[in-house]
């Protein structure tokens, strides 16, 4: 049996293996933490279909039960060496594994919000990230810094994404239906609480993205102002303020809130971009790069290295799992390649 | 004539075949960042003059792209050249820069 390994057990990397293993390959799922999609544990429900998170993580778990797949937690992966053939895996311990291909499913980090001082992330208790905010609705905890119920919520788009200053020109593409998802959900808990999103563009370029936006407008009164909020401070009473331009109107805006959620971009993880480094496949922000967009999207420029998910951009489950597949289906086609390509050597010989 | 007490006024349309864009190309030779911006707002929100003044860094930069040159000259005193906007741009515009460009600009232009 051809062994494969395959770098991070989220989406990408769970969906992958399991296609490889019904496919008969050996696979070696390495994930650093001690659990498996730790993207997907927090959050409570999904875009776009409000599936709950749990569920999400059962099913993709369940997917590792097969015998073919050994899955190491707790094990990070430092480097990755072409040998001949073959590829050699190296471990924070040392260890080493080899196998015939290798799939780098390493994923991606929320940006830290805490480099975008002026928000004072970090400083002030009420201003949380979208991750923040998500586990308060997971466990129907939604509460402002003095413990009470939030009279009003505002969502800041954008940040740390379409932000030179943050170092990140591109659009993560997963907060603008994240806030407007996160808003209906807070109006589920909370109907008397207030909601606000600031925005620069809505991007509901989805299915069914662009209906939620629209029945957040009519069922649950959400409040949409195109204007960045460039700064945040806290008031005497613990409230957050901060100040606008309701660029429509045209006018300035200064306004209190309870909480102020900033919806935070994905950016290359750790581990994506340490090992597109030493692969030399790293793209632009630290991202891994594909050979070509449209066509060998999981293709790099080493032969028997694949790469698969969010290390490559920003991109939602459903699209992690599609190129997840498109990868295994790749790497079956090289191991059938090479394994043809070396009997055929060995008939000449 | 039947008088229906209201008087039609001058249009308020912007007429792009009539607008002289020179000075627009002047200012993008300047300062090439200029044509980054996507009107977020950041600037004015933010804006020291903004907060004394209905001074509106954002609307100023939105006529002059369009070439809408009345009044600029005059408006764009109140600013104090402070820089704040430049620090918050998420398009990475040199406003600074910009606003000292359009001031040298229009006054050419102006004395035509
Ligand atoms: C705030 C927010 C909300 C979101 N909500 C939704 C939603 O509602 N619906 C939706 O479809 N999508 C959502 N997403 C996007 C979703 O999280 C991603 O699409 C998905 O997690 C991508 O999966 P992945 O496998 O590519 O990467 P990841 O989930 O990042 O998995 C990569 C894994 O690799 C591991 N790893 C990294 N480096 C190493 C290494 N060196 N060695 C071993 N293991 C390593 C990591 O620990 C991680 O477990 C959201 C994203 C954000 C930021
Ligand atoms: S998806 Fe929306 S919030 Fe996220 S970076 Fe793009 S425009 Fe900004
Ligand atoms: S902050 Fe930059 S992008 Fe935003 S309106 Fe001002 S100049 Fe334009
Ligand atoms: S430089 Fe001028 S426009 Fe910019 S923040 Fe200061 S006063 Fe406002």
């Amino acid at each position: 049996m051809k062994k494969i390994a395959v770098i991070g057990a989220g989406p990408a990397g769970i969906e992958a293996a399991s296609a490889l293993a019904l496919q008969n390959m050996e696979v070696l799922l390495f994930e650093k933490s001690s659990n498996t999609l730790t993207n997907i544990l927090d959050k409570a429900f999904l875009f776009p279909d409000f599936s709950l998170a749990n569920d999400m993580v059962d099913k993709l778990n369940k997917k590792l039960l097969h015998q073919n797949i050994t899955l190491h937690v707790g094990t990070e992966i430092v480097d990755i060496k072409q040998e001949g053939h073959e590829w050699k895996i190296i471990d924070k311990k040392g260890m080493s594994y080899i196998v015939a291909a290798v799939l780098l499913s390493t994923g991606y980090t929320p940006f830290d919000a805490k480099r975008k001082e002026e928000l004072g992330y970090g400083i002030y208790n009420g201003v949380l990230t979208s991750l923040d905010l998500e586990k308060m609705i997971k466990y129907n905890h939604i509460e402002n810094s003095m413990g009470e119920k939030p009279k009003r919520i505002v969502f800041l788009q954008c940040v740390g994404s379409r932000d030179e200053k943050s170092g990140n020109n591109y659009c993560s593409k997963i907060c603008c239906v994240t806030a407007v998802k996160q808003a209906i959900e807070v109006k589920k808990l909370l109907p008397d609480t207030e909601v606000y999103i600031f925005y620069m563009d809505l991007r509901m370029w989805g299915q069914s993205f662009e209906e939620m936006y629209r029945e957040s407008q009519e069922k649950y009164d959400v409040c949409y102002v195109r204007g960045r909020i460039s700064e945040a401070a806290t008031t005497f009473d613990k409230k957050i303020q901060f100040k606008a331009e309701d660029t429509l109107v045209g006018l300035p805006l200064k306004m209190n809130t309870d909480l102020l959620v900033l919806m935070v971009g994905m950016e290359a993880s750790c581990g994506t971009k340490q090992l597109a480094k030493k692969l030399s496949i790293e793209g632009d922000y630290g991202f891994a790069q594909s050979l070509n967009i449209h066509l060998q999207d999981n293709e790099t420029t080493s032969k028997g290295l694949f790469i698969a998910g969010s290390c490559k951009r920003p991109m939602g489950i459903n699209e992690t799992i599609a190129d997840a597949r498109s990868a295994a289906l790749a790497i079956m086609d090289y191991v059938d390649v090479n394994q043809s390509n070396k009997e055929s050597l060995a008939d000449n010989n | 004539m039947i008088k229906f007490g209201f008087n039609i006024s001058e249009t308020r349309a912007i007429n792009l075949e009539d607008c002289d864009l020179e000075n627009v190309k002047k200012l993008h030779r300047e300062v090439s960042s200029f044509k980054l911006c996507v009107s977020c707002g950041a600037c004015s929100a933010t804006c020291s003059a903004r907060q004394f003044t209905d001074f509106n860094i954002r609307k100023i930069h939105a006529s002059f792209r369009r070439g809408q040159y009345a009044g600029l000259q005059e408006e764009l005193k109140a600013c104090m050249l402070c820089g704040k906007c430049t620090l918050v741009c998420p398009r990475g515009v040199n406003l600074r820069s910009m606003i000292i460009n359009m001031r040298k600009i229009l006054l050419e232009s102006n004395k035509k």
